[in-house]
């Protein structure tokens, strides 16, 4: 899987109530939950974000609250990933079990400026920034959750194991 | 191994479990509520399960956003209902029965020492206080879960912290775990089990515990635990409705880390805006003027937190600048907080006390603060915006501290109230 796309930068423990506040949480619909993305983190984000783009933080991003509608709003506002130095260890879960790609490369969130160009290679775990034409590796992803993702998703490999 | 670990290899069927393995574990009870829940039936439906796996392991509780604050809540926790009923689920808890989620179901005796229990919110590592393993997961997790019965885990690595020395007074479990996030960051503990031990966590009384295993999720934990004991059994004994076990760490167990603190030295504790790390002691900020006070949530909303803001604010008023909101947790918690004449105290003192919810904790309803306003809170959270207006800040304390904030008008200590 390769990933392309613009960045956007956010700073070190961006919660769950800054990625979508809870004053928006009487919905679960994606496409309203994306009109809040990010809101309290930069309250022009949902109006400046494009389809396609990947958010750059620093640590711990997602902390907070288990709300899985974090990173729901994400994906449907049309970001494509998140890298991060490091990830709460509930968004990180719930990314997975709904199919937010994410990655953990403390190299690539301290170089990677606001508006660069990046590329993401999922299977070889490298992070290639076009702009400044740096490389940083990403964490690899653990195998039982590279097990996950090719099964689909949690509901799939679930699905799988129930008809089992 | 590690208490943790002995209760995650006995739920998974194996001998011992280190650090790191992945394990597939039974679990003994699932929570959700009204924002988590609506997400994990969707899911539950897209799996395809005809049915959940045990209807008597499953807790829905709208706590959130209930009573019913909008048509869109409503339509939410309605969700709630339409399924639980649909299922047969036992533990669906209606407004009127319902309290905040981690505060209801340790007192009806549903959590219990020696349990693996899953909940689709970040709180629920509260049941550490029991001697059980409980962690927040997604919605997702909870919609397999509830088809299965099983939820896939990783072994988290232990830390430790060990606290010794008498408690001052006035201070007590809010303290002691602001404290420790204080020294060791919101995400000092990411990925791991917290256990805390020590001669003064041995005297702590059980709602000091829940306090502080409600708040390990804060340093960033998986779970915080702490062994039962005595405190424990008198706890669960009356309560309990199944058996139970009671799990402790072998001598030569394993921490990645251990932190010991001398309580004696601790003085009230203040989390200023916008972390909860971001702590200082409550007497350096006594310059600090507030509009709002709340003393509730899972955090301290149980009847020890009541009785311990009446002592402070009997016979006082709150301050003419200042709301004061508060919310006993269960139903229980305040028929027995009107019963001690604690709700008359509040009352008299001229602050409000409402129904159990999560309220304004999350910025949900009943205390939401405008731009520019300033509340000192019982609840676990300061983030930006977590209660109202995105310039609006929360600095979260202790019920003392806090009803003595409702008093002055500022961030106080309790010794300048009470004579």
């Amino acid at each position: 899987m390769i990933i392309k796309g613009r960045v956007w930068k956010f700073g070190a423990d961006i919660d769950t109530d800054a990625i979508i506040p809870a004053r928006y949480l009487n919905t679960s619909d994606p496409k309203e939950l994306a009109k809040h993305v990010m809101e309290d983190a930069d309250s022009e984000f949902p109006k400046k974000v494009k389809p396609g783009d990947i958010i750059v933080a620093d640590k711990n991003f997602g902390c907070g609250s288990s709300r899985e509608h974090a990173p729901i709003a994400i994906k449907a506002a049309g970001i494509q990933a998140v890298v991060a130095k490091s990830f709460a260890r509930i968004f990180y879960r719930n990314s997975f079990n709904i199919g937010l790609p994410i990655f953990e490369s403390p190299e690539a969130a301290d170089d990677i400026k606001e508006g660069d160009q990046i590329e993401i290679d999922a299977d070889r775990g490298l992070i290639k920034n076009l702009t400044t034409g740096k490389e940083y590796p990403a964490r690899p992803i653990p195998p039982f959750m590279q097990e996950l993702i090719a099964a689909g998703g949690l509901v799939e490999w679930t699905k799988k194991k129930i008809s089992a | 191994m590690t208490i943790t670990e002995k209760l995650l290899a006995a739920h998974a069927g194996k001998k011992e479990v280190t650090p790191g393995e992945l394990i597939n574990a039974r679990v003994d009870l699932i929570l959700a509520n009204d924002i988590t829940a609506p997400i994990a039936i969707k899911e539950f439906e897209r799996i395809g399960a005809k049915q959940v796996f045990d209807p008597d392991r499953i807790a829905f509780i709208p706590d959130h956003f209930a009573p019913q604050k909008d048509i869109k809540a409503a339509e939410q926790c309605k969700l709630l209902r339409d399924f639980s009923h649909k299922h047969n689920l036992s533990l669906y808890f209606e407004v009127g029965r319902m309290g905040v989620e981690h505060a209801l179901l340790p007192e009806q005796g549903l959590v219990l020492p020696g349990d693996l229990v899953i909940g689709a919110d970040s709180h629920t590592c509260t049941y550490g206080a029991l001697g059980a393993f409980a962690t927040g997961v997604g919605s997702t997790d909870v919609a397999s879960a509830m088809a299965t019965g099983e939820c896939w885990f990783k072994v988290p690595e232990s830390m430790k912290f060990i606290y010794y020395g008498k408690l001052k007074k006035w201070v007590g479990g809010k303290d002691l775990i602001l404290y420790t996030i204080g020294d060791i960051g919101v995400d000092g503990a990411l990925y791991r089990a917290m256990e805390f031990t020590g001669e003064t966590i041995r005297a702590l009384p059980m709602h000091a515990r829940l306090t502080m295993c409600n708040m390990a999720i804060e340093a960033g934990g998986k779970s915080g635990i702490i062994e039962p004991d005595e405190v424990t059994k008198e706890y669960v004994q009356a309560r309990a409705k199944r058996d139970y076990t009671f799990y402790k760490s072998d001598p030569d167990a394993e921490y990645v880390e251990v932190r010991e603190y001398d309580c004696s030295k601790i003085e009230p504790v203040v989390a200023c805006p916008h972390l909860p790390s971001n702590t200082r002691w409550a007497k350096e900020l006594t310059d600090i003027s507030i509009d709002q006070v709340v003393i509730g949530s899972c955090t301290n909303g149980r009847l020890e937190d009541l009785r311990e803001a009446a002592a402070v604010i009997k016979g006082k008023k709150v301050n003419p600048n200042v709301r004061m909101i508060v919310i006993p947790a269960t139903q229980w918690i305040y028929k027995q907080a009107m019963k001690e004449g604690l709700i008359e105290v509040f009352l008299d003192a001229e602050a409000v006390v409402s129904t159990p919810t999560c309220g304004p904790c999350l910025g949900g309803h009943m205390g939401i603060l405008a731009k520019g306003e300033r509340a000192v809170a019982t609840t676990n959270r300061n983030f930006v915006g977590r209660m109202g207006h995105p310039e609006s800040e929360v600095y979260l304390a202790s019920p003392a501290v806090a009803a003595a904030s409702a008093v002055l008008g500022r961030i106080a200590l309790p010794e300048e109230v009470v004579n």
